[in-house]
């Protein structure tokens, strides 16, 4: 569980990016960060495993105090994968580079070659097992730095921005990745601007403004307000926007699924036509 | 980190930003000259002295003391490694001139340190480049020097994202023996260089894509101008360094004792 009370953070230059933040996170919740540029979304997830630690204010991961814990030790548990994987990657394999995490928790060995065999099956990276990461593409190379977070099984996940850069076919797979690892019981976070890959997700979402957290709902009600998601800087998904200047034909306001709104308008259309006939 | 923030010009306007590179220039060698032809520590403590007049003008007392504070470990490097040998060459007696002599080495670090950080807090890379190309550098060096201290913050930037990461993955630098630790610095240096490297073919494209010597002859909307104000800093600071080499070697400069010491 992560638990961040009354949070504050000043940069050494300055910047105020955390405002007393109030914030509880359960086991197994799927969790999704949005906010406009430079909100503090980066900030708030480099303090769940201890890279920075709140000037003022407390953060709990587990019921154990940030402040009192090392950053491996915390990492063993929140696995944060950054955004760019250009600044990680510097083995002479994938394989290499997944090992690297396991290595430096003191895992044995027979556990080392059962969780690389277990991640590199799971994200499809086996082939590239013996190829450098260097030569990979965009995503593969996200993929590796997935991969290398994975490894030791953290019960926390974060992504920072994981969908950048990437094609659909990659976020469609990266979504059920997600959703295969949320289901197993871990607790996934995920920092992004893809309003469009949070509506198919559908996480909690809090969004996050000028370092205060201003909603923390379902993925249904955050991005139906469009009133609080504009002080983020952010449009609602294309489907909530149509439905909510289609309203006065009678359909819900909050739509934000695709699926759910061709039920919705296939009834609307069907009962359309019955009208007509009478 | 917080070394590369006493590089990093800040954009202020006081005097001293709008004097003429060259000048501050000269004038931070003109300290540095003087710190190296004496080893006194009352001279020494003149010139630290006189630099905070500078440093106040200009406001740059946050940056100033961040670029000194990075400093620290070489400083205490410095004052223990001239304490150390001289107490053991001394045949193992601690005495005021000793003591004075390593404070003083000290001190001549500090002064080159920090005239020179005042040098690059207060000259955008811009007039850097622009007092360079009218001294008659080649464009191209100007160029590349002046990019060097342009991205010298960016690396800083990228470094510290990159031990983020790498401490995210469960490395623990500051932890094992001696050998171990330079090994741990492998993870956090090649993704730094190859950054680095990328960085600068990037770079590179984006220039030729922007025609970049195309024309051998090249013009600059600004030009740097000496103006009157710096013609009398130059002249006072030449006047300044004729009389430390003339005093150097006619005058006979009163040496510090400290009590309860040999001298
Ligand atoms: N290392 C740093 N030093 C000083 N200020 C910083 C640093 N990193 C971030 N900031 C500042 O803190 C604020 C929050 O930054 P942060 O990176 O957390 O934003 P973000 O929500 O992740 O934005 P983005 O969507 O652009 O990734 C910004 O104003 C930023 O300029
Ligand atoms: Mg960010």
């Amino acid at each position: 569980m992560i638990k961040v009370e009354n949070a504050f953070f000043t940069y050494p230059s300055g910047v105020k990016a955390l405002e007393g933040l109030n914030l509880e996170i359960q086991d197994g919740e799927f969790i999704g960060i949005m906010g406009e540029n430079g909100a503090g979304k980066t900030t708030l997830v480099k303090h769940f495993n201890g890279l920075l630690k709140p000037t003022n204010g407390s953060i709990y991961i587990n019921g154990k105090n940030t402040r009192e814990t090392t950053v491996a030790e915390l990492s063993k548990n929140v696995g944060l994968v950054f955004q760019n994987p250009d600044h990680q990657l510097f083995c002479e394999t994938v394989e290499e580079e997944v090992t690297f995490g396991l290595k430096n928790f003191g895992f044995a060995e027979e556990k080392i070659v059962e969780r690389t065999d277990w991640v590199l099956n799971f994200l499809e990276l086996e082939r590239y097992r013996k190829s450098s990461p260097f030569i990979l593409s965009g995503g593969e190379r996200k993929r590796v730095a997935l991969a290398a977070v994975l490894a030791w099984d953290p019960n926390i996940l974060v992504l920072d921005e994981p969908t950048i850069g990437q094609d659909y076919l990659q976020k469609e797979r990266l979504r059920q990745y997600i959703e295969q690892l949320n289901g197993q019981g871990r607790t996934v976070i995920i920092v992004t601007h893809d309003i469009e890959f949070i509506a198919e997700c559908k996480p909690r979402i809090i969004v996050l403004s000028k370092g205060k957290i201003i909603n923390y709902a379902t993925a249904k009600e955050a991005l139906t307000n469009s009133e609080n998601l504009s002080k983020a800087s952010i449009f609602p998904p294309q489907i909530a926007q149509l439905f909510t200047q289609i309203a006065d034909l009678g359909l819900p306001k909050d739509v934000i699924d695709v699926y759910e709104a061709k039920v919705l308008i296939e009834n609307l259309l069907k009962g359309g036509k019955r009208n007509e006939g009478v | 980190m917080k070394v590369f923030e006493g590089l990093k010009f800040s954009r202020k306007t006081s005097i001293i930003h709008f004097l003429d590179p060259r000048t501050k220039f000269l004038v931070s060698c003109v300290i540095f000259l003087i710190s190296l032809i004496f080893s006194e520590l009352i001279i020494l403590s003149i010139l630290f002295v006189a630099q905070i007049p500078l440093i106040l003008l200009a406001k740059i007392q946050r940056e100033w003391s961040h670029s000194i504070r990075g400093g620290a470990f070489l400083i205490i490097i410095i004052l223990s490694t001239n304490l150390i040998f001289g107490y053991i060459s001394n045949n193992f007696q601690l005495t005021s001139r000793l003591l004075i002599h390593s404070i003083a080495m000290a001190f001549r670090f500090i002064i080159i340190t920090s005239s020179f950080s005042i040098f690059f807090l207060t000259t955008s890379p811009d007039n850097l480049s622009l007092a360079l190309e009218q001294s008659h550098i080649p464009y191209e060096f100007c160029f590349a020097f002046t990019t060097a201290v342009r991205f010298v913050p960016v690396l800083a930037n990228e470094a510290q994202t990159i031990i983020d990461a790498q401490r995210s993955r469960g490395l623990e630098v500051e932890k094992g023996n001696f050998l171990k630790r330079v090994r741990k610095y492998i993870p956090l240096l090649i993704p730094l260089i190859v950054n680095a490297i990328r960085r600068s073919l990037e770079l590179a494209e984006a220039m030729e894509s922007r025609a970049f010597g195309a024309k051998k002859q090249r013009t600059n909307i600004y030009s740097l101008k000496i103006k009157k104000a710096d013609s009398i800093i130059i002249i006072s600071s030449l006047i300044i360094i004729f009389l430390a080499i003339y005093s150097k070697f006619n005058l006979q400069i009163p040496i510090i004792q400290i009590p309860l010491l040999p001298p």
